[in-house]
């Protein structure tokens, strides 16, 4: 069983006990602990099932390259799913879940498919579901998405808080082990800026663990040396609990710092996304212990013979009485040796090299521990929890020499760089012959905007494996980033440490090297998704040479560890089967982040009302007071309709569209957007951009007009005014205001650079009120001021004037069809004049209407709408706006793309009005249905509904839509096709459905 | 994510304060060209492995367009410069010849 030794433990406090919950269980650990080294403490070691074939999966790791340990922390507004043990600190007070098991941890149902891993090899899935068709949706597809995913998403929001940080250093140094803290020390002594992040909450990385000596000390008290030193350097930030996650372009890095994780009652933002710009990366991030491929390399209580020593040295944990020690290498003879040291049991130390003569191996003899060279691990005994290891020849098939007695297996199959950080922004990598693991080439280290080097790597990172190489490696790395940086480089010595000479690793790949297929099908290569040494050659004997193809085919390295722990593993069973060489077959493309980091941080703020800056009219609080029922547009928001006591929106939608056409109604139209378009050029300009002409525009007169692209399609529309000689004022939609800014200025910057002409946003200076109904011009001239006769102010006019005292810009512009003013005033004055308009108009029935009156007003009308008329594809001439296209202009934008032969064409669907047969309102959005079926097997589509209302006004359904050939078809009924699959017939009309004369607008 | 140094406002700015405006030095065709030139203009790229020639706007700064010229591989800013010209400067060109010595005319604008 795993236990809490009486002594040991160099990060727990033994004088705080910190109280928890497993799966609802109560249990203690120490401050200190990790959930993983507390679970363990309890004799807790099965913590999971895996994802295909439901088999018990224990604590593999010490890290972050945890697969199997994966929980649920926390509870409702704090739940988070797949959270690795390993890295999770304990606190008072932690709730964990396990995952993936039904009904219980213990008795799994879904372990039903173990005995079926026969039938269910590599690419199942991709050969099982071909056929039949409907089956994908009724039988095949919910089953998998049952059983899809491992923990279960959170349904709650998130009641935690996060941020971000900008940081900008000259050196910035990911992984605080001996290699992070030399070159954090040496790049400091330069001068140079210094963020030094590490991801655990620990400094040393494993030297103290391993009992290195550093300049004669031990590297604990050398470790906290350092920190001192660095603490005193004003230069160098150093922090813990903060991950590198990624490196990308040009010297940009994110660090992600979990605060609260630890503490969640501290009042902390829970995690902290760094966003940083540093001139040299130094990728200081040790090495990862790859396991071993045996039989039952899965089974609990099997893990890396590295974490079994870290749990004892770190947390007085002991993963077992009994633990049998397997290597390719020298380093798993510490553990065995650590392990006999704490009075534990160690049968045996298997060791697939022939020979061992190094002075760990002479130790470990003369410690009296067994060890058996050239042998392997047949299997493992044990279904839950491992019962002994049977014991082959290496060179073998597998044939059982003995079995012996174990709780407990170490594994260790050699260690690889981590090369994660390298890699992300195009480091390459070359192959080690000699300790059988990818590491940096620093020939090929990823370039900045200079075209040089901005990362290098330093200590194990950078494949060196002795403490004293690791030390000198860093320093020079730290001496070298200063440099790169700008500063001059100290010429300090790096710290020397004593050399115990080690036998060179095996690279052993499968053990024993001849296994049978039913021991190769029992060899985990991705302990979480199941993948094993016989999917990887069944992959390769189905063709699946890219490494990249065999990793989607068999999912290996896909899981929430993406590989860490065991995908060298993979690749040389992989390049075994097709003869190949390792570095031949390759890596996977390793991308950040480097372990998973949470959507809140990189949300960071930006949630609820911050989530991107919300814009408001000047007349934004009284509509938020008087029922405005908000809908947004753009970044703006508008009243959709003001809603009164007793009615439902619906019902005051209608009342504002009848009062308006009725009597007389107001409108904030101040979002719209209003652009000043100013130089000798400016006629010219405006001549390019508009489809129709502006620069003959008379002084004191209105134009409606529409913009296109260089595609040809309808981009934007509204009335431009003439103020003065040089000066135009254009008014765009309220969500093109600042689209249509800029694409003035790239073409007055990029095209027509010598043009003179000036462009300012003004929407927002100006309030802009429109009074539309019969009754305007009555209550304009109650407030009393200019003269707004019809003579005096035609319609498509505009003058300049006061109206109720205020300073004003009146325009006879109208979007309903009704007699209408749009009067602008300052900003500052909107509210002002928004309530002496109503106190005035109140005698005239006057009533505020929403956006959504607007919509069925100008669709009574028939005027189109940019975004539901048109949608990229759409040119004015779909539109029957061919009045609006200068026939006299030479060139606007837009004008050569709409003589292209498909534009040409008269067989495009084009604008009429719809109205249904029983009167009833068309869903928007619903096609045109013709007969027959196209070659998708889906309904021939002739048209499509863009506009659809109820029209109070009328007291019918009213809609517009694109029909091919529409206009051409006037009084055909054609049939469109509902949501609910059924039909509903409507006549083809005159988009025009209210006062076709426009009459009314021009009184 | 990349840096740019704006050639109007001297700021290295982020790409975040940038927005990218594809290929830089294109002719405009109009109402008269020919189906093949107005195809060109509108959708033909070059898109080089290499070095490019490409637009970008100083969005969250000055609001000033500008060319970077800057290779798609390596991502290498080679320099940056205002966008009222037909052609990069001739130095530029020297600069990215200099250091790439592939580099032709032909992938030049």
């Amino acid at each position: 069983m795993s236990t809490r030794l009486a002594t040991q433990g160099r990060l727990v406090n033994r004088d705080t006990r910190m109280e928890f919950t497993f799966n609802g269980k109560r249990l203690q650990g120490y401050q200190g602990d990790t959930l993983a080294s507390a679970l363990l403490a309890n004799d807790q070691m099965l913590l999971g099932r895996s994802f295909k074939y439901h088999r018990p999966r224990g604590v593999v790791a010490s890290g972050a390259e945890e697969p199997n340990a994966l929980v649920g922390l926390g509870q409702g507004k704090r739940f988070e799913p797949n959270q690795r043990v390993t890295t999770t600190e304990l606190f008072d007070g932690l709730s964990a879940s396990t995952q993936n098991h039904w009904p219980s941890l213990e008795f799994d149902v879904g372990e039903i498919n173990n005995s079926m891993a026969r039938i269910l090899p590599a690419g199942f899935y991709y050969k099982t579901f071909m056929a039949p068709r409907f089956a994908w949706k009724h039988v095949f597809e919910p089953v998998i998405r049952h059983s899809a995913g491992l923990g279960k998403a959170p349904k709650d929001k998130d009641a935690d808080r996060y941020e971000h940080f900008y940081a900008f250093v000259d050196v910035l140094i990911i992984g605080g082990g001996i290699a992070g803290l030399q070159a954090a020390k040496s790049a400091g002594d330069s001068g140079a800026k210094v963020l030094l992040m590490e991801q655990t909450p620990h400094w040393g990385g494993r030297a103290p663990v391993d009992g290195a000596e550093i300049d004669g000390k031990s590297a604990e008290i050398w470790v906290g040396d350092t920190l001192q030193i660095l603490d005193k350097m004003d230069n160098v930030t150093i922090r813990t609990r903060m991950m590198g996650a990624g490196i990308y372009d040009h010297g940009y890095a994110l660090g992600y710092e979990r605060l609260g994780d630890h503490q969640p009652d501290a009042g902390l933002p829970r995690h902290r996304l760094w966003r940083i710009r540093a001139k040299q990366i130094i990728t200081a991030t040790g090495a990862i212990e790859r396991p071993l491929s045996f039989a039952g390399n899965d089974v609990p209580g099997v893990m890396l013979a590295s974490a079994v020593r870290d749990y004892m040295v770190n947390y007085g944990v002991s993963v077992g009485d009994r633990t049998v020690v397997v290597t390719n290498n020298d380093d798993a003879y510490r553990t065995a040796i650590a392990l006999k040291q704490s009075g534990l049991d160690v049968p045996a130390i298997i060791d697939a090299r022939p020979i061992v003569t190094s002075p760990l191996a002479t130790k470990a003899l003369q410690m009296g521990i067994r060890v058996e060279t050239g042998k392997g691990i047949a299997k493992v005994k044990g279904h839950k929890r491992v019962e002994g290891v049977q014991l082959c020849l290496q060179a073998g098939e597998g044939s059982i020499i003995e079995e012996i007695k174990c709780d407990a297996v170490a594994m260790s199959g050699g260690w690889s760089p981590v090369v994660h950080l390298w890699s992300h922004c195009g480091g390459k990598l070359t192959w080690d012959e000699d300790h059988a693991f990818f590491k940096p080439d620093p020939t090929r280290a990823p370039t900045g905007d200079t075209g040089a080097a901005f990362v290098m790597t330093a200590g194990i990172a950078s494949g060196d494996m002795t403490t004293g190489a690791v030390l000198e490696n860093a320093d020079a790395a730290g001496k070298a980033a200063a440099k790169a940086s700008g500063h001059i480089p100290r010429r300090f010595a790096a710290p020397k440490a004593a050399e115990e000479p080690c036998d060179p690793m095996a690279p052993v790949w499968m053990m024993p090297q001849g296994a049978s297929y039913d021991l190769r099908m029992k060899m985990w290569l991705d302990f979480q998704n199941d993948v094993k040494v016989s999917d990887v050659q069944l992959a390769a004997r189905e063709g699946y040479e890219s490494v990249e193809h065999t990793k989607r085919y068999t999912t290996l390295g896909m899981a929430t560890d993406q590989g860490k722990l065991s995908n060298i593993n993979g690749l040389a069973i992989l390049a075994d089967s097709l003869g190949a060489d390792i570095p031949q077959v390759g890596t996977t493309t390793f991308r950040p982040p480097y372990t998973p980091i949470s959507m809140g941080a990189i949300a960071g703020e930006a949630r609820d009302e911050i989530f991107q800056p919300l814009r408001q009219t000047p007349m934004h609080e009284w509509h938020d007071t008087h029922g405005a029922v908000w809908e947004p547009v753009g970044h703006w928001r508008r009243p959709y309709a003001y809603q009164q006591a007793g009615e439902t929106v619906e019902q005051a939608v209608h009342r504002e569209v009848l009062n308006t056409r009725k009597r007389v109604g107001l409108l904030d139209a101040s979002t719209l957007g209003k652009l000043v378009v100013k130089g000798p050029d400016a006629g010219k300009f405006l001549d390019m951009l508009y489809t129709n002409m502006m620069s003959t525009l008379k002084v004191g007169r209105c134009r409606y007009g529409l913009m296109c692209n260089e595609n040809g399609f309808l981009s934007d529309d509204g009335v431009v005014a003439h103020i003065d000689e040089d000066t135009w004022l254009c008014h765009t939609t309220s969500g093109g205001a600042d689209r249509i800014h800029q694409w003035m200025e790239e073409w007055l910057q990029t095209e027509w650079w010598d043009w003179k002409v000036y462009v300012a946003n003004l929407t927002e200076q100006y309030a802009q009120i429109a009074v539309v109904g019969p009754d305007a011009r009555k209550v304009l001239q109650a407030m009393g001021g200019m003269d707004v006769s019809k003579e005096a102010l035609p319609f498509m006019a505009w003058a300049d004037g006061k109206i109720g005292g205020f300073d004003t810009r009146v325009y006879r512009i109208s979007f309903s069809g009704e007699l209408s003013y749009e009067i602008a005033v300052p900003a500052s004055q909107g509210q002002a004049f928004w309530d002496a308009l109503r106190e005035v108009g109140s005698a005239y029935g006057m009533q505020p209407y929403g956006t959504e009156a607007l919509h069925i007003m100008r669709a009574e009308k028939g005027f189109i709408m940019i975004g539901d008329e048109t949608d990229g594809t759409v040119i004015p001439q779909d539109l029957g706006l061919h009045w609006a296209l200068s026939k006299k202009k030479e060139d606007y934008l837009g004008k050569r793309a709409q003589a292209r032969s498909y534009m040409d064409n008269p067989d495009r669907w084009q604008l009429v009005g719809l109205e249904t047969v029983d009167g009833s309102v068309l869903p928007d959005g619903c096609y045109a249905i013709d007969e027959g079926e196209n070659e998708n097997s889906q309904a021939n589509m002739f048209g499509r509904v863009t506009s659809t209302y109820y029209s109070p006004t009328l007291g019918k359904g009213i809609a517009m839509g694109l029909v091919h050939n529409g206009p051409d078809r006037m009084g055909e009924v054609i049939r469109f096709g509902k949501p609910d699959k059924t039909f509903v017939e409507a006549r083809i009309v005159d988009p025009v459905f209210y006062d076709k004369e426009g009459e009314k607008q021009n009184v | 994510m990349l840096i740019l140094t704006c050639p109007y406002c001297g700021v290295a700015a982020e790409e975040s304060e940038l927005t990218a405006g594809g290929e830089a030095h294109l002719t405009r065709f109009g109402p008269d060209s020919t189906d093949a030139d107005f195809q060109s203009y509108l959708f033909t790229r070059k898109n080089p492995k290499g070095v490019n020639f490409e637009r970008w706007r100083h969005a969250n700064g000055c609001g000033k367009w500008f060319h970077a010229a800057r290779c798609t591989m390596t991502l290498e800013v080679f320099g940056t410069y205002p966008a009222q010209t037909t052609e990069p400067p001739q130095e530029l060109l020297e600069k990215i010849a200099k250091k790439r010595p592939g580099f032709t005319a032909e992938t030049a604008p």
